[in-house]
């Protein structure tokens, strides 16, 4: 039975036909709804680990304990996770074990395009990559087999394109879930130096053995070549294959690369061989380009395509063939519409008091980032998950006891579980009078609303114990913590101010739910009294999305608007009325 | 027939993703091979939204499931001025099928940009068949200014080739059950503001 799969989705089905019992995961757009599909089958064990790191541990011991395994993560989620994979490469496996990471060319939802073919090379870890569900499903398969018959993790690389995509795919029956039987290895599994060395040896002849493997297209089922016209030949993998394929149709011949991880070597060279012109059309960094390079075959790849954001079947067409569609457009100037945060979004009250305090604010990965665009632009920085905290820490012992006074952190409560309590931990420790601010909105915001170690929930919705932050602070040395609601301005700014002015490290708990979860009871809509608005635009100020202007006068849309009354608090007039 | 391609664009909230996720599902009932494109994340949060439907024979395989320049048979905007952003993916003598609703985008409401006046009538100038409804008065007609998506999928079933039955089959499966009549009012109400 053919079924309509969303990419992340299919992989999801490919997990429970191969038989996966365990799953661990972090959330990061465009990966996570390949967990939170995995969830929904009973036969899978599946949950949100604290962070990639962990998620990628617990699917190792998963696998050395005779399941098979996955954990899955966006593209910098890989970095977190990337100390136990290096090794778990040499540890190899009981049961198969994939790591499936998401990247996200165009970065529609990340803060920078990092190619994630350069750990799978860097850790010798074959990948694969599918180009649309039906290959997301079969690949997933795959990958269990392949990660059983060379003893070795498998990546799994997915692209926005393809995880957010819906396209047909085969259903299938589960198989391969029997636990296998556990066997003390300490030579094979515990990495001190003197096994590590001779398992280095087992790895780099295991590429060699999956070298061959990719050579053969007959065996494999993972690369393969269409030959059409002689004239244009083109080498591409995943998403990039499906551009070409719609720019060129039967104008080109293709060698199409499953395996992006070992490359083949002869089956590159005898395509080359066979057509006029090669192109290598790869999104991102050159890495196939730079392998048929090194092969001595000659390719045109980013001399003519860029290394920066996403192709398309257009760029395809103008790039090889020089044809370009006709266009219409308008005169007029369009204006962006860059995302914002929510309707009484909690994060709003805190933002604006930064701003009106005229903070240095360190910021962090989550909606709140949103706190750097227009017009609250109160963030100085954001890097990367947990950054804010230990960031901050640093410009402060940099700075000294003026810049503590002026300066704060800003961290969701999702991402301080994920690597701020480490960073908290350093301020603790090392003794900055820093401020951070923990935004705790009782979810993971950012990537739809997943559990955390927070909220007393697991991912398959059982009631589990809830970290109590103000408890968590306490034990690790932080003596100043205050909980305040977000929602009062008034106090917001009060304990801001003290807690700037005093001289030991403080944490101010910002708490109140994420106004989009169901849970959350919204109020009826305010309104402005057109009598009493004197059209002064301090409520605007705020940059919610249900207050505009219109002839003169603040007006709220009563569509958007959620009643939270915090513009009301910045009325001096009284014109904004429940 | 030859691939078809089909544009929504609207505002992060507005719930254009339920509206491909039905559109592709009365697309494989009626046995085409069926791409569907989706923003997720960043974008979501009152941003400027886009989702790709893309579909075909089930001999003429999709290749691509996104849209590019130049490409699109129809752009169905839940917003006037993303159907105005958009117009660059509109195939020459191509259909934008659009809400009237305005929403102004934050540079407007800071006052750092204007929202241009007149939108359907600039975008008819420039040779796209325009078909406009006022999705927002239809769906609170329906009961709840969230049906917004499903009122605007029924103006645009108005002018795709997929039978009633399909869509009644589709609405009734692919919406929780106690919005299967809000759902179905809207859709109607839709399907008939096109003719």
């Amino acid at each position: 039975m053919k079924k309509l799969f969303l990419g992340n989705e299919a992989v999801a089905r490919g997990l429970y036909e191969a038989g996966v019992r365990v799953v661990s995961s972090y959330p990061g757009t465009p990966s996570t709804e390949i967990t939170e599909y995995a969830a929904t089958y009973e036969d899978i064990y599946a949950e949100w680990a604290p962070n990639e790191k962990v998620a990628a541990e617990v699917a190792c011991g998963a696998s050395l304990g005779g399941a098979r395994a996955f954990c899955g993560m966006k593209h910098v989620g890989l970095n977190v996770a990337a100390d136990p994979i290096f090794t778990a490469s040499y540890v190899g496996v009981n049961a198969g074990l994939v790591i499936g990471v998401a990247d996200d060319p165009g970065m529609h939802s990340s803060q920078n395009e990092q190619d994630s073919r350069h750990h799978a090379i860097a850790s010798k870890i074959m990948m694969l990559e599918p180009s649309d569900s039906a290959e997301a499903l079969e690949f997933t398969k795959k990958a269990y087999e392949l990660s059983e018959r060379f003893n070795t993790p498998v990546m799994l690389r997915m692209c926005t394109r393809v995880a957010h995509s819906r396209s047909l795919a085969e259903i299938g029956e589960r198989s391969g879930d029997e636990l296998k039987p556990y066997e003390k290895n300490p030579a094979g599994h515990v990495m001190l130096p003197a096994f590590a060395r001779g398992k280095h040896v087992v790895v780099e002849r295991r590429t060699l053995e999956q070298i061959e493997f990719a050579e053969d297209i007959e065996f494999n089922g993972l690369n393969r070549v269409e030959m059409n016209s002689d004239e244009i030949g083109v080498i591409a993998a995943g998403i990039n294959y499906c551009y070409a394929k719609e720019a060129l149709g039967d104008k080109a011949s293709y060698l199409k690369l499953g395996i992006v991880n070992p490359l083949p070597v002869k089956l590159i060279k005898d395509f080359a061989a066979k057509v006029k012109k090669l192109y290598v059309i790869e999104e991102l960094d050159p890495i196939i380009e730079n392998h048929c390079k090194a092969l001595g075959v000659e390719v045109i790849g980013k001399d003519l395509f860029p290394m920066c954001g996403e192709f398309s079947q257009g760029l395809v067409k103008k790039l090889v063939l020089g044809e370009e569609a006709v266009t219409a457009k308008l005169e007029d100037e369009i204006p962006a519409r860059p995302p914002a945060m929510c309707s009484g979004c909690p994060h709003r009250g805190v933002f604006y008091t930064l701003k009106k305090l005229k903070l240095t604010v360190s910021g962090d990965i989550g909606c709140y980032t949103l706190g750097a665009a227009a017009p609250l632009g109160a963030m100085d920085w954001c890097i990367c998950m947990g950054a804010s905290v230990s960031a901050l820490h640093g410009f402060n012992k940099a700075r000294g006891a003026e810049s503590e006074s002026k300066s704060v952190a800003v961290i969701g409560d999702s991402t301080f579980m994920h690597s701020g309590i480490n960073s908290l931990v350093d301020i603790a420790y090392n003794r900055s009078a820093s401020v951070v601010i923990i935004l705790d909105n009782s979810i993971t915001g950012m990537t739809g609303h997943q559990q955390n170690p927070t909220t007393g929930v697991t991912l398959k919705g059982d009631v589990t114990a809830a970290v109590s932050l103000e408890k968590l602070c306490d034990a690790i040395g932080i003596s100043r913590v205050r909980v305040v609601d977000p929602y009062d301005l008034a106090a917001m700014e009060a304990t801001l101010k003290e807690e700037l002015a005093a001289d030991q490290p403080s944490v101010i708990i910002s708490r109140r739910p994420c106004v989009l979860l169901k849970s959350v009871k919204t109020a009826p809509p305010v309104k402005v009294n057109a009598d009493k608005c004197k059209g002064c635009k301090v409520c605007m100020g705020m940059g919610c999305p249900s207050i505009s202007f219109r002839d003169g006068k603040a007006h709220i849309d009563n569509t958007l608007c959620v009643g939270c009354g915090v513009c009301a608090q910045l009325c001096k007039f009284d014109a904004i009325e429940k | 027939m030859s691939v078809k391609s089909i544009l929504i664009v609207g505002v992060g909230g507005q719930g254009t993703l339920l509206a491909s996720k039905l559109l592709g599902a009365a697309l494989v009932a009626k046995g085409l091979d069926v791409k569907v494109s989706e923003v997720h994340g960043m974008s979501q949060r009152g941003g400027s939204v886009i989702t790709y439907v893309r579909y075909g024979d089930a001999g003429e395989k999709v290749a691509s499931p996104i849209i590019d320049a130049g490409e699109a048979d129809v752009i169905l905007s839940f917003e006037q001025l993303e159907a105005a952003r958009y117009l660059p993916y509109l195939k020459q003598g191509g259909a934008i099928v659009t809400n009237t609703q305005r929403i102004d985008p934050m540079p407007v409401i800071t006052g750092a940009a204007v929202y241009p006046e007149a939108i359907t009538d600039k975008l008819s100038a420039k040779g796209a068949k325009v078909i406009a409804a006022d999705a927002l008065s239809l769906a609170e007609e329906a009961g709840s200014v969230k049906a917004v998506n499903v009122v605007l999928l029924g103006v645009l079933s108005a002018h795709l080739d997929i039978e009633e039955s399909v869509w009644n089959e589709v609405i009734e499966t692919g919406v929780p059950a106690r919005f299967k009549e809000l759902n179905q009012k809207a859709f109607a109400l839709g399907r008939k503001a096109a003719v």
